[in-house]
């Protein structure tokens, strides 16, 4: 087998404007949708209270809301989750309702209503808390932003860590478009996707950084579109059974991984999907435009890069 | 041609050996067990605890499968859940309070394995089911509770020095005394800073008035913060040991948190009690009259006493009124008699509770006292020594038959009879057992289904060489599941995910390698030459793309909590075996199978498609 049939290599960047102006605007929606939408943020983030409750029977969710209703708690949401027998329930914080006992007295009111009702799940995260993972999880995008750039810089060029990080932030964005769009609920295993999306897409940015730099040592004479248009054509056919084989695994957790996965390989899935695009199409074009040369990058992989590495095997 | 060193079959098989028996134990089910362990240090849990509980069950007529003693405790197997209840039940009663007989799930992996240290992995409570709280400590009432005891000891100090003073009150975490003039003043700040180092001592002058402001210096702040959590950590534990759990944890997070995890445990509302519950140290004197005790112990307790016991079960009868309460003892600390050179207890008494015990002493030599715990509305005598003399400034000793570790656990629960400062739980993370199951089930799922159809796809891509990369990829599935048993690292669902994940990614590895091959055949290499090229050219580039996912594996685990660092432990674990299976494990099989032949016509890795056209780049 074998799918990828290229005679010759495809002039991605000829048209390295429209791929631009597509990323772009893509970009710009989902910038639009996180500012007009915003995420909704789960309780991992906003803190509050969520109960996963199963009876034995199918649950009547009109009773259960009529049920907590009674008790006075303000907003509160109730939805049906993963099957027909099981319900999901969130209660925000509010100020002098907010304490740990309060799941206890949701049990306590549900039970009198249906004895058969069972507390499946319970997640209670306090104010401080909440506010505290959203500080941290801005704190890890940062240091992997960082790490990474530092990373490519040292390996490549600044010019590859640069467009790079842009390629790779931009599909982040994406991601929370998505999830500002279709307002689905953004956690802490969303946020560890979309770390893991990050680095997983430089891979992608990697690998054709690494072949923008072969090119440049085997062909003398090409020009830098020219280089940069063989770099993605001969790493194409990698580039989709990788990310198709990834795909694989990820739509075995979107499937099998029950409900408490499913965002989490959502994310995963928009972002292998949008990784290959971005890395492709929009860092190759952007470090063409800032300018990349022969001798940016020939010249240190003499001395260090190469020569080092392909010692360590045998 | 493509030979491979020795050492690297060996490094590989070493690897292979190694996998596979840390790998074993996750293969045999769980079975039911019952953990017996004690909380009190003067119980030791040996053999003979063992034969006590194998001779309650064989009383009892349960048949188990095999009791052994460890460094946790005495494990006791059962065939079902069922006989596994009963049994505790059994126990406990044959047992007594003095310990803790909890239900646990054992994995019946066979001695020899658990004996190398290998062990099923430690599965996180999303998977088991149980209960995780995040209580945090307020500090600023801790340090408030400090101000408290040192305003009654100032004010006795500036009583005894007769120094004049017009007012005193606790201002926030400070101590403000006011005074008519500004000599007092001077006295009072002389005696002040001699008595109390800790102290930071200031003073103001307001219209017509003298003020000097006590308040704690930062680095006698940072120590009672410090003991304040470490305090909170040990009470909690006692009581954490109460509620019967096979493994729980309790730990500090951060400066002023703590964590506690209880693994199955279902009763939350339970859970929240006891771990919120305050208890209380009270000192009592103890009715002497034998005539007394021989009545109450008959069920007559005289008016205004309670029959109390030692921990060693010494009835002991005591008077219903409390002489001193705990709030006065400023500190505990276990040592030696100075005299005798007998295991000690030391206490601290603060300014009040040193006047209060000196007339108690004064008027009771020759008696006896009881220091009492009461807990949960159950009170326990410590210790109820004889007082043999006057006792004053507020140092007192506790000694008598006991050991030094008997003095460090009395002194510890002196010190942790009450909550040095309230505690509020931030965070709570409940998953019931039956949830857990399916978790578990839904992870594997995922997990095995993903692979499959993988694998189905490499093979039938790459032919052989898909082989090949398919079976480096189960050796690095073989290998991080091994690492994970090894390290002990908890496994959360996400980290399951990340397993899916990892080797979703890691077969970009070997695609880099097989696709590099196919290109090199392309240009009309020779096998050999083109599978070594392939190998060689891959490596740089699988090396770059791994630490990029390493530097986001690296973050997640430095900020995240909970399920997400389960899922980046296995990130970065997946990513070191994986590169290690992709480049050493399938480089030695394709050399077995390949390196061999001196004449090599054909690599089977599927069709290679060469241009007609010479339209790329030529080497």
């Amino acid at each position: 087998m074998e799918f990828f049939r290229i005679k010759r290599d495809i002039p991605f960047m000829r048209h390295a404007l429209v791929f631009n102006v597509i990323s772009a605007i893509t970009f710009l929606l989902a910038v639009l949708f996180l500012v007009l939408r915003g995420l909704n943020l789960g309780v991992d983030f906003r803190g509050g209270t969520l109960i996963e409750i199963a009876y034995d029977h199918p649950a009547d969710l009109a009773r259960v809301r009529t049920a907590i209703d009674k008790m006075n708690l303000g907003e509160f949401a109730v939805q049906s989750f993963g099957n027909s027998r099981s319900a999901l329930i969130r209660v925000p914080l509010k100020q002098g309702l907010s304490t740990a006992q309060l799941s206890e007295q949701v049990m306590t009111a549900l039970k009198a209503d249906d004895p058969t009702v069972t507390q499946q799940r319970v997640e209670f995260v306090g104010p401080q808390v909440g506010k505290e993972l959203y500080e941290n999880g801005a704190l890890a995008l940062l240091l992997v932003s960082i790490g990474i750039v530092a990373y490519l810089a040292l390996r490549f060029e600044w010019r590859f860590a640069v467009s790079a990080i842009i390629a790779n932030l931009h599909d982040v964005v994406i991601i929370l478009g998505f999830f500002a769009f279709f307002q689905w609920e953004f956690s802490l295993p969303v946020l560890a996707a979309v770390l893991a999306v990050l680095g997983y897409s430089v891979n992608e940015s990697v690998v054709i950084a690494d072949r923008i730099r072969e090119n440049f040592r085997k062909m003398r004479k090409a020009s830098v579109p020219e280089i940069i248009n063989s770099a993605i054509t001969s790493t194409l056919s990698r580039t989709i059974i990788t990310h198709g084989c990834t795909l694989m695994m990820v739509l075995s957790i979107l499937f099998f991984g029950g409900e408490t996965l499913h965002y989490f390989a959502l994310a995963l899935a928009i972002g292998i999907c949008f990784g290959i695009y971005s890395s492709a199409l929009v860092m190759a074009a952007l470090v063409m435009w800032l300018g990349v040369s022969r001798e940016d990058l020939v010249k240190p992989e003499k001395k260090a890069g190469a020569a080092g590495a392909e010692k360590i095997l045998p | 041609m493509n030979r491979y060193p020795a050492w690297k079959y060996a490094l590989i098989a070493i690897a292979l050996v190694v996998g596979i028996l840390y790998t074993l134990p996750n293969l045999f089910p769980e079975v039911p067990a019952v953990q017996v362990s004690t909380s009190k240090s003067g119980i030791k849990i040996d053999t003979t605890t063992l034969q006590t509980v194998e001779d309650a069950l064989k009383a009892a007529n349960f048949p188990y499968r095999g009791a052994a003693v460890d460094a946790t405790g005495v494990k006791v197997r059962f065939a079902d859940a069922d006989t596994q209840l009963k049994a505790k039940e059994v126990l406990q009663k044959a047992l007594g309070d003095n310990y803790i007989v909890a239900l646990n799930l054992l994995s019946s992996s066979p001695r020899w394995l658990a004996s190398i240290g290998a062990l099923p992995m430690y599965l996180g409570l999303d998977l088991r089911g149980g209960v995780h709280f995040l209580l945090q400590v307020d500090m600023k009432a801790a340090l408030e509770k400090a101000a408290d005891r040192y305003l009654t000891d100032i004010r006795s100090l500036l009583r005894d020095k007769k120094v004049i003073y017009s007012g005193i009150a606790r201002e926030g975490t400070n101590v403000g005394v006011r005074f008519r003039d500004a000599a007092e003043r001077e006295r009072a700040y002389k005696e002040i800073t001699d008595a109390f180092p800790d102290l930071q001592v200031n003073t103001f002058d307001a219209a017509g008035e003298s003020k000097l402001v006590a308040g704690l210096k930062p680095e006698a702040q940072k120590r009672i913060q410090e003991g304040a959590v470490q305090q909170n950590i040990t009470i909690l534990r006692n009581r954490v040991n109460e509620l019967g759990v096979a493994e729980p944890i309790v730990q500090q997070q951060g400066a002023d948190r703590v964590v506690v995890q209880l693994p199955g445990v279902q009763d939350t509302a339970r859970a929240k009690d006891i771990l919120g519950r305050t208890a209380s140290l009270e000192v009592r004197m103890v009715n002497e009259d034998p005539g007394a005790l021989q009545q109450a112990l008959a069920g007559q307790v005289p008016f205004g006493d309670d029959l109390l016991y030692e921990r060693t079960g010494q009835p002991v009868l005591v008077k219903r009124q409390v002489v001193l309460t705990g709030d006065r003892i400023n500190d505990a600390q276990p040592g030696f008699d100075g005299r005798t050179n007998e295991p000690a207890v030391h206490v601290n008494l603060d300014g009040t509770g040193a006047r209060i015990f000196k007339e108690l002493t004064r008027d009771n030599v020759g008696k006896r006292m009881a220091v009492v715990l009461v807990e949960k509305g159950k009170a326990e005598v410590i210790t109820a020594p004889v007082i043999r003399e006057e006792i004053g400034g507020g140092r007192v000793q506790i000694s008598g038959r006991m050991s030094t570790r008997e003095s460090t656990d009395i002194a510890l629960l002196m010190r942790a009879g009450a909550l040095a400062a309230p505690m509020e739980i931030i965070e709570e993370r409940t998953v019931g057992p039956s949830l857990g199951k399916e978790n578990i089930d839904k992870g594997f799922d995922s997990v095995l289904y993903g692979f499959v159809v993988l694998a189905a796809f490499i093979c039938a891509y790459y032919l052989l060489m898909g082989v090949i990369s398919t079976i480096s990829l189960a050796v690095n599935l073989l290998l991080l599941v091994a690492v994970l048993s090894m390290l002990q690292a908890t496994l959360t669902l996400p980290g399951i995910a990340a397993v899916a994940l990892t080797l979703g990614m890691a077969i970009d590895a070997n695609v880099l390698i097989n696709e590099r091959i196919r290109e090199e055949l392309r240009w009309g290499d020779t096998p050999h030459a083109a599978i070594q090229a392939g190998y060689e050219r891959a490596w740089n580039t699988i090396l770059d793309s791994n630490v990029t996912t390493l530097i986001a594996g690296i973050a997640l685990l430095i900020f995240g909590t909970g399920p997400v660092r389960g899922f980046a432990v296995v990130h970065c674990l997946g990513i070191l075996t994986s590169m290690f299976s992709a480049v050493f494990v399938s480089r030695g099989l394709v050399a077995i199978v390949y390196g061999g032949r001196k004449k090599l016509e054909k690599i089977s890795i599927g069709q290679v498609w060469k241009p007609a056209v010479a339209g790329m780049p030529s080497k």
